[in-house]
């Protein structure tokens, strides 16, 4: 065990340095980016354009959700936040279980993110290091998988779960999102950059069997990778509307199954209380945002560039 | 475990077994997982759409052939379902990705406050489809909304954004463009930064302009890129589902009361759990699946044809 990671350590230092794909593409970036142009007046003008449509909704949400319903629906429309968040928050959840809705988008999205990034970490590891027979073959079929959208499966399912009894239970969406392709392509494209194969080899002259491999090289090296990973698929499951809407039921809701709820249902609709609920489901994600936001960019752009 | 002599015999052909195997036991769950609730339901699918099967009733129901199929093409709702999904895919994708590119070369520039520019434009993103379409219909509202507000101090008035097929598809992908544009945007930023600076440097001894440089050089040099957003952009167009049910509010998912924004996704769910006919709803998740293969064909052969032209 101390023999492994001993072994490892120099093998990493070289590792990382020594390939010399990587350290072309690093110089050639760092090249672009030292010829960047500064933005004039104009490119910062479209930039806070942008950035005001970005934000403005979300900042108007604020302000909606803390007035009146009449104050909402007579012209001009309040651009400055009221004083009635409290009561308005008070008739959500009289409206709905917002706590529950809450603690079970958190269940759903906690679950799937932490099985995702573990199989897809198992997955992309052994489609960016490991050789196997039909490998380039099933990564294309990975790759494939992405593009068959629910509408295609929603209604096989359905009548699964309701076999199953499960409709209106949180195992009906959970299940069917454990693992998906994105992340399995993710974590490929980062290993194969970022884990020296050497590493690899080394532990199993050390006689590493391959799920210590998997514990003592694969996972400390793809741990940031990991993070952003957690995170993106935390926000896209949080964010999932389609199945659940199908799945669940306003007695047992995600936090999005919830909000169809608020937004259609046979009460009288008070629009401030509308909009005060879609407060309520998305302040965890922009606090996640605002802590975060950085590291999601990086993420996001990091997957993006395909070799 | 230091002196660990390579043992003969069964050691050796575990270590050699464990090499074979774990790949693919590795990689077994998604497979597995896609298996299980991909491949298996979207085939199973297929077979429904070719029996009359109702909500609630478990296994294929009676045999039909392609009636489904047949009672599809003689409906009208059907049809502009396909109109509007077509309609609605493009304004919500078209104008989305050219914002994003120009929204990417800003970015790219070097500036103060960037990180802040980033990731205020990637915000929406965090918001969800309900979430962000409770929001706009507020402020699309005929009559007290923001946006009529606006538009009448600048002589424009009364868009009814609700009831007329146009203004109501605008506002639909409205949501749909504020929602993915910095996304997107992020990502061909992320692609541009990886073009070499000689390029530029190159081009700039030819004297082409900066607008000539971004559409010689970024451009072609991001191609795999764009193609890759036009292919997601466009698989998600074809599913809109969520932002036309809130948009419609009360009225559920006919995609308003003359069906002006019903999309392929909301007639599917219109026809199994409002009609409950689980049957016909599978015919029109199998013309999804049809027109999906159409698109991605029809992309592969403009990717091909582009790539001769520019000899890459």
């Amino acid at each position: 065990m101390a023999q492994l990671t001993e072994s490892v350590k120099p093998a990493d230092a070289r590792g990382r340095t020594a390939p010399p794909r990587t350290a072309r593409r690093r110089k050639v970036r760092a090249g672009g980016a030292g010829k960047q142009h500064n933005g004039g007046p104009i490119a910062y003008a479209f930039l806070i354009l942008a950035a005001l449509v970005s934000l403005f909704p979300l900042y108007w949400t604020v302000v909606a959700a803390s007035h009146t319903d009449t104050d909402i629906v007579t012209p001009p429309t309040p651009l400055l936040p009221g004083s009635h968040l409290i009561d308005n928050l008070k008739i959500v959840w009289d409206q709905v279980d917002m706590t529950k809705a809450l603690v079970n988008s958190t269940i759903v999205a906690g679950t799937v993110a932490i099985s995702t990034v573990l199989f897809a970490t198992l997955a992309g590891f052994a489609f960016a290091k490991l050789e196997f027979r039909g490998r380039n073959a099933l990564l294309t079929i990975v790759v494939a998988t992405m593009t068959v959208p629910p509408q295609l499966t929603v209604i096989p399912l359905y009548q699964i779960i309701t076999d199953a009894g499960w409709v209106g239970h949180l195992q009906s969406v959970i299940l069917p999102s454990l693992v998906a392709a994105f992340g399995v392509f993710f974590m490929r494209q980062f290993l194969s950059e970022a884990l020296p194969i050497e590493l690899v080899e080394a532990a199993r002259v050390d006689g590493a069997h391959s799920l210590r491999i998997i514990w003592h090289v694969v996972f400390p090296i793809a741990r940031p990778a990991m993070a952003v990973l957690g995170m993106l698929v935390f926000v896209q499951s949080w964010n999932d509307f389609f199945w659940p809407f199908i799945a669940l039921s306003q007695q047992n809701p995600t936090v999005q199954v919830a909000l169809a709820g608020v937004g259609s249902g046979n009460h009288q609709i008070d629009h401030a209380v509308v909009v005060c609920a879609a407060l309520v489901a998305t302040l965890p994600l922009l606090l996640v945002f605002a802590v975060l936001g950085k590291q999601i960019v990086s993420g996001i752009t990091a997957g993006a560039v395909k070799s | 475990m230091a002196t660990s002599a390579p043992p003969a015999g069964w050691r050796s052909r575990l270590y050699r077994l464990d090499t074979k195997a774990s790949p693919y036991a590795y990689i077994a769950p998604f497979f597995l997982v896609f298996a299980a609730f991909g491949l298996f339901p979207l085939i199973y699918t297929g077979w429904l759409s070719l029996h009359h099967v109702e909500l609630g009733q478990s296994g294929s129901g009676t045999w039909v052939g392609f009636d489904n199929y047949t009672s599809l093409w003689d409906n009208q709702f059907f049809w502009k379902a396909l109109r509007n999904t077509f309609t609605l895919g493009v304004i919500s994708t078209v104008p989305q990705l050219l914002m994003a590119l120009g929204l990417a070369h800003l970015l790219n520039y070097k500036l103060r406050a960037r990180g802040f520019f980033r990731v205020a434009v990637l915000a929406p993103y965090a918001t969800s489809i309900a979430a962000a379409a409770l929001v706009f219909v507020q402020l699309f509202n005929p009559d007290y909304g923001m946006i009529n507000q606006f538009l009448g101090h600048v002589g424009v008035h009364d868009i009814r954004w609700d009831s007329s097929k146009w203004p109501a598809q605008i506002a639909i992908s409205a949501i749909v463009t504020w929602r993915w544009t910095g996304y997107n945007a992020l990502i061909y930023l992320a692609a541009m930064q990886a073009v070499p600076a000689d390029l530029y440097e190159a081009a700039a001894l030819d004297g082409a302009s900066r607008w000539r440089q971004f559409l010689s050089v970024t451009i072609p040099s991001i191609r795999p890129t764009i193609f890759f957003t036009i292919i997601v952009s466009t698989i998600g167009a074809t599913q809109l589902f969520g932002e036309p049910l809130i948009y419609g509010g009360g009225v559920g998912p006919t995609g308003g009361t003359d069906h002006q924004y019903q999309t392929l996704s909301l007639y599917m769910y219109d026809k199994g759990w409002q009609v409950g006919q689980l049957g016909q709803a599978s015919a029109v998740a199998w013309v999804m699946l049809l027109i999906l293969l159409l698109i991605g064909a029809a992309q592969l052969l403009v990717m091909r044809a582009n790539r001769r032209k520019l000899g890459g």
